[in-house]
């Protein structure tokens, strides 16, 4: 067993695991974050995608022990403080971005830290930018005028 | 405000739920229950000698194992047979734990209980099971051609077969039609197996209640009040005793439609028997090789036709794989060989399909179930024809067409739902039109000689489809109004993504004139509403979104009528606005619709401020008569059912432009244009998303998914790394445009719009690859580097 010390959404929060446990099902089962869905267990899907660091990882493919020490977001610490969707769930809200919306955590944390780093991406970045995730509702296309459209709300909110 | 919500982009409700982490999927429920994990058959064929599962027993946290043995009374029995058919004489189900014999790769034979997943796949590990190994039968011809048996008891393999026949106007079969056509011509089609997918596995989630001896099962389903039947029945649970509830779902594209899959057995069985909380969670390989596949068929077709491509004889033969069980009965088959006509009247028509077992994942429904074969056998007919004669592919199609004078059409043949293939409306030409406009069809030739002109190959392809939407038995809606005003609605279907949260609170808000924020809706959840029959077929908008509006109506009637009362008026002169009662014309005299809830429920007991209103010395009734008047009920609800007299049918066009690469055979979709016409949008917003989703599975059914199965029947690409299912840089842009002809069969005049996605997909791809490559296409998915054989194959 080991102790582990992550930040998560900006709260330090402290586990208890046996080595070989997953960073997914440590969040979701340990720290009782369940919005991380895990969609393949082999790295493929993308449903799993959370922030270390601010870099989107997958945490299927990630050991709980190796993220100690790390700072983490998922899904449900992407709204403000006060509760208000983040531009890019509002995106996807707006132009009906998720449908089972199994996959869409893994689209959100995608595309926060794309649209961090490039605000105002071209669609091509765009696709490029989403093609790792699966999604097997949409079709993409509203994934990618969601975000297109996150990026839009960014840049008036900047 | 308006309250007329029906018809408008309205945003979906279940988002900001879904967006911030908030959504519950059978996972993320019981997070300190017992997890279960199966020992799952590594061969396809083979018996059980023996079962040592010694070397599990220290693991620590083990908490229990069980075999078929275990298992009492009907729980050790056969799982049922869904849909019994006359033709299906030798239908055959597996045990909830295989007995003696297992028939696939991925047959579950050893449930491990452990405390938590990891610890209960360890023990998985290390029990061994012996097996005597028997000869695998993959492949329907391999399965009608070998002597082997995937049941002893099932001879040549076939477990149903069915001939349907409807002679030409003037009494000829189809044979006899086909001698006498100026033209014939018979072709070979191969459709490979692929599979819904979900990105959500299946998963169950029991807890039992020894105090109260009652049962609360979640699983992951599309229809939860037949898991709630059948788990009550096969574990001998009075049925009031038994809740099952769909929580949110991550997808379902019809393989969670199957049920009771073993799991949802043996999962509550163990909570029961062990008095603690069980949950299973299916992993990614447990769905590729326990869950359930589709589209696998072979087809020979014998048409014979005019000098214009009216097709005057049309004979098809299915051979239909259907894996090593058929629980769900010959549906997708029939689905086939009766959608296959699609938009068409042809002269005669013969079918006859052959439903066969191979030891290989069963076969259960998958968004479209059998109309994408039957599209792409009819599609890639109407094709042939026109290259044959030297027609345009769409003026064949037209020639072919039922018109818009000759509904209500009766194609003669007996749907998948017992009842008479009978289409309702349609505007097939306008479709066309629509359609050939949207892609500029007739410019193309001018498009395709600049491409080549830069040695580019392009080509352009079309497809039609009519598809049975909102098939019976029945759906119904409950709505009740609170006396805080709030409307409350239930229907017993259940979702998984499709926008009913929406598109039902649009319906209940539009027909009691209240704000879509006062407007709840629940689906999928035994303790609200017992019954229903699933969510499959296109059907819920069309069932539940009428039945809910039915039941919408009982309670404006019943509401304008306590409200006629208190203001003195006449119902016929009320109306409802904004969740208010008024006397139309005079803005004074009005009642709110929360305190004619209050006043529809006779009290004795105030419990707040407002139901003092409704309390017996508040003089809310005439001495003279009794408080719940005979025939009445107390409260503002109403229930209805909505069971149609046979299914509506929703159609639509597709066409598409790609371009082939000269050198590695690469396919790129340049453009996809869809014309669709589901009947009256409740929303189009979801309508489209709807669409989109079922064209980027259809892509990949026309191009990249299968299933490879060896010919030991192992299934070689069981993961998201080898079953190439298509991401935002696969799926083209989307051109949509929509026709609404209304439904005659139903009060809203809506149809469905769940599989029209995905329906013609493969036959437009493989209709534009042919236009550009110059040679048939004869099946699907092409992949590459079949595509470059098939070059070398014509020369070309
Ligand atoms: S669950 Fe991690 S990539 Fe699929
Ligand atoms: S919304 Fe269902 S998988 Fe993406």
């Amino acid at each position: 067993m080991h102790s582990i010390t992550l930040v998560v959404n900006g709260v330090v929060r402290e586990a208890t695991v046996p080595a070989r446990t997953l960073l997914s099902d440590c969040l979701r089962h340990h720290l009782g974050l369940t919005g991380t869905h895990v969609g393949c267990e082999h790295g493929v899907c993308g449903c799993c995608t959370v922030l270390l660091d601010g870099e989107p990882v997958r945490s299927c493919l990630t050991l709980a022990v190796t993220a100690d020490g790390h700072e983490i977001t998922t899904v449900e610490g992407l709204a403000g403080p006060d509760g208000e969707m983040s531009p890019v769930q509002r995106g996807f809200n707006e132009c009906h971005g998720l449908q089972c919306g199994f996959c869409t955590p893994g689209f959100l944390c995608t595309a926060t830290a794309l649209l961090r780093d490039n605000p105002d991406p071209t669609d091509e970045e765009i696709v490029e930018g989403v093609a790792g995730n699966l999604c097997r509702c949409t079709g993409y296309q509203n994934i990618l005028k969601a975000v297109r459209r996150a990026g839009e709300l960014i840049r008036e909110e900047a | 405000m308006t309250t007329k919500l029906f018809g408008e982009p309205v945003q979906r409700r279940e988002d900001p739920r879904l967006l911030t982490g908030q959504g519950r999927y059978l996972d993320d429920l019981g997070q300190t229950a017992l997890a279960a994990a199966f020992v799952r058959s590594p061969h396809a064929h083979a018996r059980i000698k023996d079962i040592d599962v010694s070397g599990a027993l220290a693991v620590e946290g083990l908490v229990a194992i069980y075999t078929w043995e275990d298992l009492p009374g009907r729980a050790g029995q056969p799982l049922p047979l869904l849909i019994p058919h006359p033709a299906l004489t030798h239908g055959r189900t597996a045990y909830p734990l295989a007995k003696d014999i297992v028939r696939h790769v991925g047959e579950p034979v050893v449930m491990v209980v452990a405390r938590d997943r990891y610890l209960a796949e360890d023990a998985c590990a290390l029990i061994t099971v012996e097996y005597e190994f028997l000869k695998p039968v993959v492949g329907v011809e391999e399965a009608l051609r070998s002597g082997t048996l995937v049941h002893e008891d099932v001879p040549g393999n076939v477990g149903a077969h069915l001939v349907q026949e409807v002679p030409s106007a003037d009494g000829r079969g189809a044979a006899e039609a086909i001698e006498a056509a100026p033209h014939t011509l018979s072709f070979r089609l191969d459709i490979e197996r692929s599979a819904s997918m979900p990105l959500e596995g299946r998963g169950v989630y029991a807890r039992w209640d020894a105090d109260d001896r009652s049962l609360r099962v979640y699983t992951s389903t599309q229809s939860s009040t037949s898991v709630r039947m059948a788990v009550a029945a096969t574990l001998g649970i009075p049925l009031p005793k038994v809740e099952v509830i769909a929580p949110d779902v991550g997808g379902g594209f019809g393989v969670k439609i199957m049920h009771p899959w073993p799991e949802e057995i043996l999962v509550p069985w163990a909570a029961i028997t062990l008095g603690r909380e069980v949950k299973w969670a299916e992993d990614r390989r447990e769905h590729f090789i326990a869950s359930a596949h589709e589209r696998a068929q072979v087809q020979h077709v014998n048409v014979g036709f005019d000098d214009q491509g009216r097709i005057l004889g049309l004979d098809v033969t299915i051979l239909h794989d259907h894996g090593a069980y058929t629980p769900y009965g010959i549906i997708v088959p029939i689905i086939t060989s009766t959608q296959l006509l699609g938009p068409y009247r042809v002269g005669a028509y013969r079918v006859e399909f052959s439903s066969i077992y191979t030891n290989t994942v069963i076969v259960t429904p998958y968004r479209g179930a059998g109309r994408p074969q039957g599209v792409f056998c009819m599609e890639r007919t109407m094709d042939r024809i026109a290259r044959h004669l030297g027609l345009d592919r769409a003026d064949v199609r037209a020639a072919n067409f039922i018109q818009p004078d000759q509904f209500p059409y009766d194609q003669g043949l007996i749907f998948q739902d017992g009842r008479p293939l009978i289409y309702d409306s349609g505007d097939y030409p306008e479709t066309l039109r629509m359609l050939k406009e949207l892609i500029g069809w007739d410019s193309f030739p001018e498009r395709r000689a600049e491409a080549a002109r830069q040695g580019r190959r392009l080509g352009i392809g079309l497809g039609c489809y009519v598809e049975g939407t909102g098939v019976g038995p029945y759906e119904g809606g409950h709505v009740q109004v609170t006396s805080d005003g709030r409307v409350h609605v239930s229907t017993g279907l259940t979702s998984q993504g499709q926008g009913h949260e929406t598109v039902f609170a649009q319906i209940a808000a539009t027909e009691l004139g209240v704000p879509l924020e006062r407007v709840s809706v629940v689906t999928g959840d035994t303790r609200r509403f017992g019954y229903a029959v699933g969510t499959f077929a296109s059907r819920a908008a069309v069932m539940s979104g009428n039945a809910i509006a039915l039941a919408c109506r009982k309670v404006k009637e019943k509401a304008l009528r306590i409200a006629a009362d208190a203001l003195e008026a006449d119902p016929r002169d009320l109306s409802i606005t904004d969740g208010v009662i008024h006397v139309t014309g005079d803005s004074r005299a009005a009642i709110p619709l929360a305190t004619v809830a209050v006043l529809s429920n006779p009290l004795r007991y105030a419990f707040d401020e407002e139901s003092r209103r409704a309390t017996q010395f508040a003089g809310a009734t005439p001495p003279d008569r009794p408080p719940v008047a005979e025939g009445d009920e107390p409260g503002l609800e109403g229930r209805d059912y909505y069971s149609p007299i046979r299914a509506t049918f929703a159609s639509g066009m597709h066409a598409a432009i790609v371009e082939t690469d000269p050198d590695t055979a690469e396919v790129k979709i340049l453009r996809y244009a869809v014309v669709h016409d589901c009947g009256k949008m409740i929303n189009p917003l979801i309508v489209e998303g709807q669409i989109h989703g079922g064209v980027a599975q259809g892509v990949g059914g026309a191009l990249y998914e299968r299933m490879v199965y060896d010919e030991h029947g192992q299934l070689l690409n069981a993961s998201f790394m080898d079953f190439l299912m298509p991401y935002a840089t696969e799926v083209p842009h989307i051109e949509t445009a929509h026709l609404e002809t209304p439904s005659p069969l139903n009060p809203l005049g809506i149809k469905g719009a769940g599989e029209a996605g995905v329906i013609p997909v493969s036959a437009v791809i493989a209709s534009a690859i042919e236009d550009a490559e110059g040679f048939p296409i004869d099946r699907m998915p092409l992949s590459p580097s079949e595509l470059f054989d098939l070059r070398a194959d014509h020369g070309a």
